[in-house]
């Protein structure tokens, strides 16, 4: 099957990427080189195409309602220009997906989702949703993102209205490089940024635009290779690593997200009683200072005894050293104690580490 | 990208100097642009014995892991041990600093075995396709 190009595919191969197949599109991996560009996101900042990720639409009478049944999150508490970190869950307080849902107006909700879930979502929504459309915009949509600490300060003369006093998880309809967008000041980097949802065909006036201003100051474009270094520095799961249909939320660390008392849902009373068991296994963050770089599927070991597995590791390029997420038995997932991970048959000393394993300066603990 | 003229090269990417019977190898300007920034090396020690085509040593990059195969075989004499701290020395100077052992050659022979830079060039066009 063909891959999936993204409207700014001709602006990567001009810009000298490297395009590579992720979840059935074809992706600019690099530029310059990932070190390169995650360095440039956490000093500078960065311009992302991220229009493989899917968008759908609830719509109609009752929509905050029915997506409340099946999020985690509550979306009653977002007021318009509201946007949340929620999870879609099944019946048995299982992950679909991890979205973010932006509230347009009470009738309607935009659900930012997955790339590689998008079918598997727009399914799950018509099959718990009744009475509301189910509009999935994917194709009519485009996702750029600029992250880094200049991303407001290069976006903010490019836009027609005041986006600095916009908070964190807002957004505002805004045009940029005179075109229309939906500007939420939301991302996957771990650094104030915003991710620009606009039509299609306007991306490349709007990508063009940020790398010229962004020109002047050290700000170009960054691949889905620094995404990933990104997102794990900052310990933001990745659905396929962190989550799936098997994980529960409490272990993965996002017991945060699912409010119990939002009322009735699908997933409380699995959630209630998976609760109740007590995890069987805990999502932790290791350093591993040397010995190899710690990789998705190497084994966690205590003892020599095996207790776990990495969901995504790298060598961390802020901290120097490596990093990685796993699960281990919750015995093991205490900050402070010395696992062991295994590196080509040898057991490499680890270190159980709070999380996140990066945090921006001047931003206070959760 | 540069493959020089009095290198020879293996079909893992590895590239030869052979000056008397020692043989300085490292990865060839392809093998590190297709691996990225190399960010972990992992060398054979001095002493130790290496058979051609047996994997003797790892680099990793922010995306992939790649064995380094021995092109031939023979006693390491000498490892780059600035390597390990500064493995962008891998991206930014493949044949020069970035070199990764010196081997005392004892079979002469398994030299004819690798490309010469024009055969190389034209290996990794067709490996490049």
């Amino acid at each position: 099957m063909a891959l999936k190009r993204t409207p700014l595919y001709e602006n990567h191969r001009r810009a000298g990427a490297r395009l590579v197949e992720f979840a059935g599109w074809e992706m600019p991996v690099q530029y310059e080189g990932i070190l390169a560009e995650h360095a440039m996101v956490r000093e500078r900042a960065g311009v992302f195409d991220v229009s493989h990720m899917g968008q759908v639409e609830v719509r109609g009478a009752g929509a905050i309602e029915r997506l409340q049944w099946v999020t985690a999150n509550d979306v009653a508490s977002l007021a318009d220009g509201g946007a949340q970190y929620s999870l879609l869950l099944t019946a048995d307080g299982g992950i679909v997906d991890d979205v973010i849902v932006y509230r347009l107006s009470a009738e309607r909700l935009l659900v930012c989702v997955n790339a590689a879930n998008r079918e598997a979502d727009v399914a799950f929504l018509r099959e718990h949703l009744s009475g509301v459309d189910i509009d999935d915009r994917s194709d009519e949509l485009a996702l750029l993102a600029v992250q880094g600490p200049l991303a407001t300060s290069l976006l903010a003369p490019l836009t027609s209205v005041e986006i600095a006093a916009v908070p964190s998880f807002c957004f505002v309809e805004a045009e940029v490089a005179g075109r229309s967008t939906l500007a939420a000041r939301t991302g996957y980097t771990g650094e104030d940024g915003w991710e620009l949802y606009c039509a299609a065909d306007d991306a490349p006036a709007i990508w063009d635009a940020m790398l010229e201003a962004g020109a002047a100051v050290g700000v170009g474009p960054a691949g889905l290779g620094a995404r990933d270094t990104l997102r794990l520095e900052a310990a933001l799961p990745l659905y396929g690593h962190e989550i799936d249909l098997e994980t529960a939320p409490f272990e993965a660390r996002l017991g945060w997200v699912v409010k119990l008392d939002k009322g009735e849902f699908l997933a409380r009373e699995a959630l209630l009683r998976r609760r109740e068991q007590g995890a069987t296994r805990r999502l932790i963050g290791i350093e591993v200072v040397k010995g190899g770089v710690p990789r998705q599927g190497y084994p966690l070991l205590a003892g020599g005894r095996r207790v776990g597995e990495l969901t995504s590791g790298t060598r961390s390029p802020t901290l120097g050293k490596g990093i990685a997420l796993g699960y281990v038995e919750p015995q093991s997932a205490r900050v402070g104690v010395d696992l062991g991970v295994e590196i080509r048959g040898r057991e490499v000393p680890a270190k159980v580490v709070s999380l996140p394993f990066y945090r921006r300066p001047g931003r206070s603990e959760k | 990208m540069e493959f020089p003229d009095d290198l020879k090269y293996s079909r893992e990417h590895e590239w030869v100097l052979v000056e008397g019977d020692i043989a300085t190898i490292g990865i060839s300007a392809f093998a590190e642009d297709q691996l990225g920034d190399v960010v972990f090396v992992e060398l054979p020690a001095p002493g130790d014995t290496v058979s051609k085509d047996d994997a003797m040593g790892v680099v990793e990059s922010v995306k992939a892991v790649s064995d380094v195969y021995a092109p031939i075989s023979g006693k390491v004499t000498e490892v780059n041990d600035d390597l390990p701290d500064n493995t962008e020395l891998v991206n930014d100077d493949p044949y020069g600093d970035g070199w990764m052992v010196k081997v005392e050659i004892s079979d002469p022979a398994e030299l004819d075995d690798l490309m010469d830079s024009e055969e190389y060039q034209r290996f990794v066009a067709e490996a490049d396709g």
